[in-house]
């Protein structure tokens, strides 16, 4: 195993590199083909990795090379193998694979094809650098390179200026977390005198730091996790991302690098273990933001920006369970989450690309027999969205509902509860705005509704599967096989804090046929309001104005940025760009330019140009020189 | 070298004398002399100073290396009237004029 860990990112590194160079002239539309293939290899050989990695008690550390080494800063390029990075490898190489394939169809006559294929595969590469580190600098490497390859992504269409900015805001917005990131990384450095997650667990497990130092790394660790997560107050680039290719929502924005924060805390799951405030902190975040999110996503009128918000919500989620120390059941559900959410991005991807590129949901309405390949596999997604049993995301949700629960973190299952509820209402009213009712877009448009090419069909119907099937591999309690399959890697963190192995009592059954109940509900009153009585949502938006406004300008969160943080930054930029740049850095280089443009007109009438006076200076010097050395 | 016991040697600094007299009548007819002609005869005036030097201080020394030095020195300056005049000729060529104090093109 140790030979062949290092192909698993190398392979989409070597497919983005041949790509990039060739693809533009060479192989030009056949620009697919060596991606897919590279990732199928990737694939193949994580789920080599995942079968020998089974039962093993100890993670599989791999030396590439010495990567820095400055005195005592020796960092090695190290890549772990762990029962984490297992499940994590399987998910980013498995739903990427589906999803290249998918864009073989969307992105088909795309102008930058090839570019598209290359970028994705450098995500590909880092996504599984990041998942594979062995150290928190190689982690931070691939946190990095997952960041800049979504900029390259939601800018792919780099003449509408409104993706150019979208990628701007994305790549901003995470730099403020990454400074937290790295901050955190040299704290920890400075504290233990190395990054290597093996060194630093021990040394954590041993007591190696006072509790102080703890909750400052672990909260400037969930920094990043914040940033890269979406999790508020940072979401805010996540809706705005939506401007990249539908596969590149569904890949980047809402199966894969968004949870490489939920990621980063379950991998430092023992230092967060040991900073219980600081654990507390990551369970109150994600827990507003999963109830934020979702109301917000009620009133969004795009459909991917619903889907986007329901990312965040379901982020939302993930960061409640870590709150809690569930760690292998927010693993769990960022593994169903995956598989849905590619799902339901993929397969509005579909609906705009029946409708020609038409996103609104308002402009949408009665596609459910013209494209019912479609509708039957996002149907399925939104069902286990919803939480719907015996669907995906009803074993992970309730997992972590109850597990909230069993932590006696009510507060958090209440809110949880009622996010299922606004979860359950969202994803049916945009099934139901989407494909039931009259048709609402215009007739050219009504008439060239198609469904897509196979291509992009077959990856639908292998998600929905997963969607559906997915869910049984973390049953609650003794039977979760995925929980069992995590328990080497969580074992010292659930050591510290104490969580014993738990056995389903009737509490969870009840705690169950609650949240099924709850979510049902939501799916009712999306069908009464969009399907009975299709005037109820315009009449209680009317009635509800001021609530209806706030909520669909998505609580003014941009604004209020827009009018902080940016116009601080503009404004002081202005400002030093005027004093300071101009005045004082200009003002030097243009005083020493004066200053001997100054002194040469001083001494220029030295240079008569006349030969016979430079002589008689020349005898004049001789003279003095002469003079003094007889005289002395 | 054809001195006999009998006569009485030039003294060597005579010789000094008539060469410093000499260099010096040259040096400012080069400096202050506006006609380039006599400007380069003012250093032809000058180079034979030196020879002088050298040929006093050749005999007072009694070797004939400064003799031989003064056979070079004539040599280099048939070569540099050459050039000298080479330059005035192409100088009032293009200027109509050898006064040097017009030629000031270089003014700062």
């Amino acid at each position: 195993m140790e030979n062949y860990i290092w192909l698993i990112p190398v392979l989409p590194l070597a497919a983005f590199v041949i790509t990039l160079i060739f693809g533009k002239w060479w192989i030009k539309e056949a620009s697919h083909w060596l991606p897919i293939l590279a990732l199928a290899g990737s694939f193949g050989l994580s789920f080599a990795a995942f079968l020998q990695i089974r039962g093993a008690e100890e993670p599989v550390v791999v030396e590439l090379w010495r990567w820095f080494s400055v005195g005592s800063f020796q960092v090695p390029m190290t890549l772990q193998l762990d029962q984490l990075s297992a499940v994590m490898c399987l998910i980013v190489s498995g739903i990427g694979l589906l999803i290249f394939i998918y864009s073989v169809g969307y992105m088909h006559g795309d102008g930058g094809y090839y570019r598209f294929f290359a970028y994705m595969s450098l995500f590909a590469f880092s996504m599984l650098m990041l998942v594979l580190a062995g150290n928190y600098l190689v982690l931070y490497f691939g946190w990095e390179a997952v960041g800049l390859c979504s900029y390259y992504l939601i800018g792919f269409f780099y003449h509408k200026p409104e993706a150019a900015a979208a990628g701007k805001k994305a790549f901003i917005v995470n730099r403020v977390g990454d400074f937290g990131f790295g901050l955190g990384v040299m704290l920890i450095f400075v504290t233990f005198g190395t990054l290597d997650y093996s060194g630093v667990f021990r040394q954590v497990g041993a007591g190696g730091a006072s509790d102080g130092v703890l909750i400052a790394i672990a909260l400037l660790l969930f920094m990043g996790a914040m940033g890269k997560s979406a999790q508020f107050p940072l979401h805010v680039w996540l809706p705005d991302a939506m401007e990249g290719p539908t596969p590149v929502s569904a890949l980047i924005h809402a199966a894969t690098m968004v949870t490489a924060g939920v990621y980063l805390v379950a991998r430092s799951a023992v230092i967060f273990a040991s900073a219980p405030t600081a654990l507390l902190v990551v369970g109150a975040i994600g827990t507003f933001t999963a109830i934020f999110a979702a109301v917000i996503g009620i009133c969004q009128k795009d459909i991917k920006k619903v889907l986007a918000y329901s990312t965040i919500s379901q982020l939302g989620y993930m960061f409640m369970a870590l709150g809690v120390g569930a760690w292998a059941i927010a693993i769990f559900h960022l593994m169903t989450h995956a598989f849905f959410k590619a799902l339901l991005f993929l397969g509005a991807g579909s609906v705009i690309h029946a409708l020609g590129g038409e996103q609104d949901m308002s402009r949408m309405g009665g596609l459910a027999k013209r494209i019912p390949a479609t509708y039957y596999t996002l149907v399925a997604g939104a069902l286990a969205l919803s939480g719907i049993f015996p669907f995906a995301g009803f074993w992970s949700k309730d997992d972590i509902l109850g597990s909230v629960w069993r932590d006696g973190q009510y507060l958090f299952w209440a809110v949880g509860l009622i996010t299922a509820f606004i979860t359950g209402f969202y994803t049916f009213r945009m099934i139901f705005l989407t494909f039931f009712g009259k048709p609402r877009m215009d007739e050219a448009t009504g008439k060239h509704v198609h469904e897509s090419p196979w291509s992009m069909i077959v990856p639908l119907v292998v998600l929905a599967a997963g969607s559906l099937l997915a869910g049984f591999l973390g049953l609650p309690g003794r039977l979760g096989v995925l929980q069992g399959f995590l328990e080497p890697v969580f074992a010292p963190a659930n050591h510290v804090l104490g969580i014993e192995e738990h056995t389903l009592t009737a509490v969870d059954y009840v705690l169950m046929v609650v949240s099924v109940i709850v979510a049902a509900l939501g799916i009712v009153l999306a069908w009464f309001m969009y399907v009975r009585r299709t005037d109820l949502p315009a009449l209680l938006g009317h009635r509800l104005r001021p609530a209806y406004k706030v909520v669909y300008n998505k609580f003014y969160v941009d604004e209020f940025y827009a009018a902080t943080v940016v116009r601080l930054t503009v404004d002081g930029s202005r400002w030093l760009w005027r004093n300071f740049d101009e005045k004082i850095i200009d003002g030097a280089v243009h005083g020493t330019a004066w200053l001997w443009q100054q002194a040469g007109r001083a001494v220029r009438p030295l240079q008569t140009g006349r030969v016979q006076n430079y002589l008689l200076g020349m005898f004049a010097g001789l003279f003095v020189i002469v003079t003094v050395v007889v005289l002395l | 070298m054809g001195a006999t016991p009998t006569e009485m040697p030039i003294p060597v600094d005579w010789y000094l004398y008539l060469s410093a007299a000499l260099f010096i009548v040259g040096a400012a007819g080069v400096l202050i002399r506006r006609n380039l002609f006599v400007v380069l005869f003012s250093l032809e005036l000058m180079l034979n100073a030196v020879n002088i030097n050298l040929v006093g201080f050749s005999r007072f020394h009694e070797n004939l290396v400064g003799q031989n030095f003064v056979l070079f020195v004539m040599a280099i300056a048939a070569a540099e009237a050459a050039i000298g005049l080479a330059i005035a000729t192409a100088l009032f060529r293009n200027r109509q004029t050898l006064m040097v104090d017009l030629f000031d093109r270089m003014k700062g």
